[in-house]
């Protein structure tokens, strides 16, 4: 059974959040692999001239139970995240918190070298990072 | 704030803040509140309770590289916040935090005098 009136939620930043989610929706460029916004774990990326890092927000999850592949130019972040079952006697009155498998999957730039990986889990943010090809980074050339 | 940022600066003077999904839970003894707060080191977390109101507050901090430039990002604010308020047979003064893996757990009691009692009918 779900009862939402003993916390009654804050009606202003639940309409600030729509505000945002909306504004962001008309940022959205088409992917071709659909809606990429609003799947769990949410996902970052960024690059620096060395290294390109994704980072991934997924909170309560055994990082031994995460499966983390790259192939042919695709990261693909996969798990299951499996919550506390409420007891018998419980009742749940919000349940907002994602449950279930999941899989999304980031497409990288062609100058990543899929050798060098390093991926790290900290207060529930998985972060991968993965170094660029030596001959793809910017040289300086010295004129004699 | 960048130009290409999706989130505008609220009017309210109040910082843009996330709202973290929870899951609430109540059985005889109490509410357990689970919050998703993913990227918030432990000494960045802020739990309040004033009088009837429960505040959680969090600050995302990330190991970032140098000069790192983000091409995508969903999570744009780096600031959690959500606010409830207890009503008034939970005992405030017992709330038990844990806090692992980005996910924080409160067990909020219930006052002695609110546990549930078995009323008995009489019949006459």
């Amino acid at each position: 059974m779900m009862y939402r009136s003993l916390f009654p939620r804050d009606v202003l930043a639940e309409l600030n959040r729509l505000q945002r989610e909306m504004q962001q929706g008309f940022h959205l460029s088409p992917n071709i692999r659909g809606i990429a916004r609003g799947g769990f774990p949410a996902m970052n990326v960024g690059g620096t001239p060395q290294s390109v890092d994704v980072y991934a927000f997924a909170p309560g999850i055994d990082p031994a139970t995460l499966d983390v592949q790259i192939e042919k130019g695709v990261l693909t972040v996969a798990g299951e995240r499996k919550l506390e079952q409420p007891g018998e006697d419980a009742t749940v009155h919000i349940d907002e918190r994602f449950a279930g498998r999941f899989r999304r999957v980031v497409t990288l730039p062609d100058d990543v070298d899929p050798s060098a990986v390093d991926a790290k889990y900290r207060d529930g943010v998985l972060r991968i990072s993965i170094g660029r090809k030596q001959s793809a980074q910017p040289r300086r050339i010295t004129i004699e | 704030m960048s130009d290409n940022s999706p989130v505008t600066k609220q009017t309210t003077g109040e910082e843009a803040a996330l709202l973290p999904p929870v899951d609430v839970i109540e059985n005889a003894s109490g509410i357990t509140l689970y919050a998703d707060l993913a990227g918030v080191p432990k000494d960045k977390l802020h739990l309040q309770v004033e009088a009837d109101t429960l505040t959680i507050e969090g600050e995302i901090d990330l190991e970032m590289p140098e000069g790192i430039e983000a091409s995508h990002s969903e999570v744009s604010v780096s600031r959690y916040r959500r606010v409830f308020t207890l009503s008034k047979e939970l005992d405030a003064t017992r709330v038990g935090a844990e806090f692992k893996n980005g996910v924080l757990k409160l067990s909020i009691p219930k006052a002695e005098h609110a546990q549930p009692r078995k009323v008995e009918i009489k019949v006459v």
